[in-house]
């Protein structure tokens, strides 16, 4: 009944009432006294950024990027190398993080888009072990033991993000600011052609479109939102090391946005949450519902669940919801004629 | 005599030494419906290609409204007024009716880095779109997803995608491809009304249509032009006869 007064649908709900969650967990772990809520949350809505920045290249241009934590990781080194020599103003680390993210994803964007399918894929991930293996072997840095970031990024007087409510507020506006950005993006005349150019990139081609540059454009904006995602993470863990942006990491952002399904607009956030859920919560479940130490094999159904939804579920958690309102639908309609 | 638009000469294409495009030299008048007819393997694709710009030539020379684009790629000459359709049906099937033809029409109307404005709300697109599916008889399934069309309504929507770009040549590289009866006679029909009013280049293997469409009509066998003339002159010519109609006839 509810659902009528507003015509939101379950999927509408869906996402209401998830972005209300998100926005009510500060409260619930100062209430429970349990800052490890925030902490997964935070986390959460992190990578949800990252994979929203994925899915506008890889949802809506068809171009998978198999290298898309490393931005990630520019991101979060360009906060954690000036806080290696004290050097903590956001107004400096900031317009570095997206420079550098948007230089990395213009150069290696490039080379990356004259290729197609399985050689981009492969081309994407290079580029970034590239930058994983430079991480690793300059050890000023920490080498692959990682970087502590001794404090956050200074945001003048405008806010202190030390404070870690304050911080989960500035990633979840983010979040949502990213989003909207993304779906104007999207259903923008830009978003047309780089869609158009996933369906069919010789037909756009003959009707006159140059779709490299288009390409480009997407790619090096997807890669910009990425590094923002990489400020976040950066303040958020106050520890960095090359690993954020291995080759699995990137995986697990293309599960991220497939599990959430591809192309739709709060796919991705709901892949994340789902992956991220998943990922914490399998591992205990496992132990409480099968035996003591069940728990260990969690990966074990953590791919299986993955592979079925892959195989069987069109469109993933956003398709799942579109099916259910298509089937309410189909049942009021019976019911009304 | 009317002006010549596009100006092919002695234009060379070979695969792997046989020659696909064998020094072919064509004339499209501004205004006529030219046909190139000719048994499979006789390189009509491979022509119409070149012209588009999406294969380069080994050989020769191509010259659109005076200008030579030989060697100019696919979208370049699209910008110029170049425009085809694909025998296979080439469109975007995630995609929407409407919105495949609105990106034809947004890529003669200048760049299209805009990244706020929604393009399905912006009336320089929809009309134009919705001027050419009126055209070609969809308008009434402009909302529909490209991909639940069918055949023939696909063909249908590559001549509104073509129409839309307003181009000076359209280059049709057989429009009646599988198509029935019916839906072959509805393409007669959308495309004699396009007649005088676009200059067209016609591929096709269905001899009633060309013969009722065409202005003039150059055979092709083997990569090579053996006649070029009006419909009359083709049917009265022995050497088309023998090496191209006589098949079709036994």
């Amino acid at each position: 009944m509810f659902d009528q007064l507003t015509g939101l649908g379950i999927k509408g709900w869906f996402t209401v009432l998830t972005l209300i969650a998100l926005a009510l967990v500060p409260a619930y772990a100062s209430y429970t006294d349990n800052a490890f809520y925030l902490d997964i949350a935070m986390r959460l809505i992190i990578l949800a950024m990252a994979a929203v920045s994925l899915n506008l290249i890889l949802g809506n241009g068809g171009m998978i990027s198999f290298g898309h934590a490393g931005y990630l990781g520019i991101g979060s080194y360009a906060v954690g190398i000036p806080a290696y020599y004290e050097f903590y103003e956001g107004i400096y680390q900031i317009p570095l993080a997206i420079g550098l993210s948007a230089l990395f994803a213009l150069i290696t964007g490039f080379i990356c888009l004259r290729t197609k399918g399985v050689n981009f894929i492969m081309i994407t991930m290079a580029f970034t072990q590239m930058i994983f293996f430079a991480i690793v072997s300059i050890e000023e840095y920490g080498g692959d033991d990682g970087l502590v970031i001794e404090a956050r990024s200074e945001l003048g007087g405008l806010m202190d993000i030390e404070d870690d409510t304050t911080l989960y507020f500035v990633c979840f506006i983010s979040l949502l600011a990213v989003i909207y950005l993304v779906h104007r993006m999207v259903n923008s005349r830009f978003g047309m052609v780089i869609k158009g150019a996933k369906g069919n990139e010789r037909r756009m081609q003959s009707l006159g479109f140059n779709t490299f540059k288009y390409q480009l454009a997407a790619y090096v904006i997807a890669g910009t939102i990425c590094g923002y995602a990489g400020i976040l993470l950066g303040n958020f863990t106050g520890f960095i090391s090359p690993e954020m942006m291995d080759w699995t990491r990137s995986g697990e952002l293309i599960f991220m946005v497939v599990l959430g399904g591809t192309g739709s607009l709060f796919g991705p956030l709901f892949g994340a949450g789902a992956f991220i859920l998943l990922e914490e919560y399998l591992s205990p479940l496992l132990d409480f519902v099968l035996f003591k130490g069940a728990g260990t094999y969690w990966q074990f159904l953590f791919g299986l669940i993955l592979i079925l939804v892959v195989l069987f579920v069109k469109g993933g958690i956003t398709g799942l919801l579109e099916r259910l309102d298509e089937l309410r639908n189909r049942r009021k309609e019976n019911l009304d004629g | 005599m009317a002006e010549v638009l596009l100006k092919v000469s002695d234009l060379y294409k070979s695969y792997g030494g046989v020659a696909a495009t064998d020094h072919i030299n064509l004339e499209i008048l501004r205004g006529e419906i030219h046909a190139v007819i000719g048994p499979n393997g006789a390189g009509k694709t491979t022509l119409i290609s070149q012209l588009a710009g999406e294969q380069m030539p080994d050989g020769g020379r191509v010259e659109f409204q005076g200008h030579e684009i030989t060697h100019l790629p696919a979208h370049t000459r699209a910008m110029q007024g170049l425009a085809r359709s694909f025998q296979i049906t080439s469109i975007v099937h995630d995609l929407r009716v409407i919105d495949n033809v609105a990106l034809s029409v947004q890529a003669q109307i200048g760049h299209s880095f805009h990244f706020w404005k929604p393009a399905r709300a912006d009336i320089a697109l929809t009309e134009p779109a919705m001027e050419a599916l009126r055209r070609v008889g969809l308008e009434d399934r402009a909302a529909e997803v490209s991909r639940n069309l069918s055949h023939g309504e696909h063909r249908q929507l590559e001549i509104a995608m073509a129409l839309a770009a307003n181009p000076t040549l359209l280059l049709l590289d057989e429009p009646m491809a599988g198509m029935g009866t019916e839906e072959s006679a509805r393409m007669v029909e959308i495309l004699s009304s396009l007649k005088g009013e676009k200059t067209m280049l016609l591929i096709e293997h269905d001899m009633d249509a060309v013969f009722a469409l065409a202005d003039r009509i150059s055979v092709l066998v083997y990569g090579r032009v053996i006649a070029t003339g009006t419909p009359e002159e083709i049917k009265g010519n022995d050497e088309v006869r023998k090496a191209y109609l006589g098949d079709e006839d036994s």
